[in-house]
């Protein structure tokens, strides 16, 4: 059985998930987590030899859409529910999501 | 009793129908006197997070003006909800997230527009667990919904909203989704009828995505016939959605033939006595009444083995996180939805987007689903995939064909399998909400038809001393719903008594 979880093991895959935990959520999330985690240890004496792993309820098959060009909707219906969503295209950022600065 | 309507006293889809059909109410009659019921007692319940009076008037006064050119249409002038995570266009559907707060889809969900176009009405989107993750709507942004047979009971979850509307008379039918027992465990909570179809019958677009291969929509209902009714309505192939079955779509309602004859219930004995499922004594002997009731119906009921049910929690609980954690990475501040307001300079770790992405996901997600983000992305990170997810997904592979052999028609296989819906009834509110594990434990009986992907019916089955309704729990092959329906629809008459 792994080690109990820990809170830095916490941190770590809050900034996998892209969380910015609070510590007070550090503190809720590490007991509760670890607990879920060691019931689910009890899936480690299951004899699964032969079990399929990759097995979907909707089965392998894989159906594929015509390859042809359909509508799709307008640039200012996509826009409309952005938080900083410019619909106006004759400003010079008009037809973007806007978003903070991309480097640090 | 806190004014829960019984089943039997209530107006059903198919009255309404008939009666808006022969001209003998307006839609619009029937529609304003349900959004009265809900202006005058959603208070108690919390079951709607947005009702759309003027949209449903407006749209029963057209059901009226077409009665006769659309007389064939099945839900001719019902008024129906529908739960917040499915998408109804140009309405709010926020799935009950802070994330979401303001959104409003460019686009119909299928079934939204299936609903439409068979004449229901849709009078408001109800309340739900978070991204309809939880079991018992107390992860809402709105607050909890409360169960209209005790108001400090949860009304289970995460379709908790939907089945207290229900229940409480405030809709004749309700559409919901079901993830890990979310339409039929809120029905047993609420004694009324729920059914998960199955994986791939009703077409999944536009319901906003928590696990892709367990999601799936459906009926809760006062009546089986309703159930039977709505499904008919919602099943179908849909282009936009890969998962859903080019399959012929049975004539549900025609196979509610009112017996049982003919039909063997299996009954897996020994998942019943598994010590972490913690079954209620009366939800047990209710059980035991329930198998009594099938066998009058006309049921054969045998012993039934599924030796890796016991596992169907952890199972669950690694894989529906998995695929969540992969799902909600679309809300990121960026697209729809709310976005935090941006700090100087980032923390220090990443760039100012970075630094958004992080705080907009953090204040505009709840507990509950935090926790199931980071159970996810830590169950498919590198060096514990294996051990966790592949794992999980090994033991799914191993239940489902549990279920294969128990419904072998080539050997004596049965055709139903019957159990509990939940280990005990409804909870009272705040009883698990700092323990998510025993919140998880009472699913143990419903999480399995998701991993399967077989569909499966929570129908009522007394209530216990306290007057606490008990739900009976019904699965069936895979695209067996009618043969599903008609067990359910004999055991719901056997228990009404001779009319």
């Amino acid at each position: 059985m792994p080690d109990r979880l820990t809170r830095a093991d916490v941190e770590r895959i809050a900034a996998l998930a892209h969380l910015d935990l609070t510590p007070e959520e550090v503190d809720l999330f590490t007991p509760q987590l670890a607990d879920i985690l060691e019931y689910a240890e009890r899936l480690q004496g299951v004899d699964v030899s032969g079990a399929d792993e990759s097995w979907h309820p909707g089965g392998a098959d894989c159906p594929r859409r015509p390859d042809s060009v359909r509508p799709s909707l307008a640039r200012d219906q996509t826009l409309a529910n952005a938080p900083d969503g410019v619909a106006d295209r004759t400003s010079e950022t008009g037809g973007f999501f806007r978003v903070p600065r991309v480097l640090g | 009793m806190a004014g829960a309507a019984r089943p039997a006293d209530a107006e059903t889809a198919s009255s309404i129908r008939d009666a808006v059909r022969s001209g003998h109410r307006s839609a619009v009659e029937v529609c304003r006197h349900y959004l009265e019921r809900i202006a005058e007692d959603d208070g108690r319940w919390n079951a709607f997070t947005a009702v759309f009076r003027d949209e449903a008037l407006a749209r029963a006064a057209e059901v009226d003006r077409h009665r006769n050119e659309w007389r064939d249409r099945p839900l001719l002038g019902v008024p129906i909800t529908v739960k917040d995570v499915i998408c109804t266009r140009g309405q709010p559907t926020t799935a009950a997230s802070r994330i979401l707060a303001g959104f409003r889809p460019p686009y119909n969900a299928t079934v939204a527009a299936r609903l439409r176009e068979a004449g229901a009405i849709v009078v408001g989107k109800t309340n739900c667990d978070e991204f309809a993750m939880g079991s018992s709507t107390e992860h809402s942004a709105y607050g909890p919904s409360r169960n209209p047979w005790d108001p400090e009971r949860t009304p289970g979850g995460s379709s908790g909203g939907a089945a207290a509307a229900v229940a409480a008379g405030l809709a004749p039918v309700a559409i919901g989704s079901d993830t890990g027992g979310s339409i039929r465990q809120p029905a047993a909570f609420c004694g009324i009828a729920g059914l998960k179809p199955t994986y791939g019958r009703v077409s999944r677009y536009g319901l906003l995505a928590f696990a892709s291969s367990l999601d799936q929509i459906g009926p809760l209902a006062r009546t089986v016939a309703d159930t039977a009714l709505v499904l008919g309505v919602l099943a179908g192939h849909d282009p936009h959605d890969a998962t859903s079955v080019d399959a012929p779509v049975d004539d549900y309602t025609a196979a509610l033939s009112g017996d049982a004859a003919g039909l063997r219930v299996g009954v897996p004995r020994a998942l019943l006595g598994y010590g972490d499922a913690g079954i209620d004594s009366e939800v047990l002997a209710a059980f035991d009444k329930a198998l009594v009731a099938l066998a009058a119906a006309g049921a054969l009921v045998v012993d039934v083995e599924l030796p890796h049910a016991e596992h169907a929690v952890p199972v669950y609980y690694l894989v529906a996180p998995a695929e969540a954690s992969s799902n909600l990475a679309r809300y990121d501040g960026v697209r729809y939805g709310a976005r935090a307001a941006a700090a100087e300079g980032g923390d220090g770790a990443g760039s100012p987007l970075a630094a958004m992405y992080d705080r907009t996901r953090d204040a505009g997600f709840g507990a509950e689903v935090k926790r199931r983000i980071m159970l996810g992305t830590y169950a498919l990170s590198a060096g514990y995939y294996d051990a966790y997810y592949r794992r999980a997904q090994r033991v799914r592979s191993l239940i489902r064909r549990d279920y294969d052999r128990a419904f072998d028609t080539a050997g004596p296989g049965v055709d139903v399998i019957a159990m509990p819906t939940t280990p005990a009834p409804a909870f009272r509110l705040g009883e698990h909400l700092q323990d998510p594990l025993a919140m998880y434990l009472g699913d143990v009986f419903t999480v399995s038809a998701n991993l399967t992907g077989l569909p499966a019916i929570s129908v009522p089955a007394g209530f216990t001393a306290a007057r606490l309704p008990i739900g009976l729990q019904l699965v069936g092959r895979a695209f067996g719903e009618a043969t599903l329906l008609r067990l359910a629809h004999a055991y719901e008459r056997v228990q009404e008594g001779p009319a």
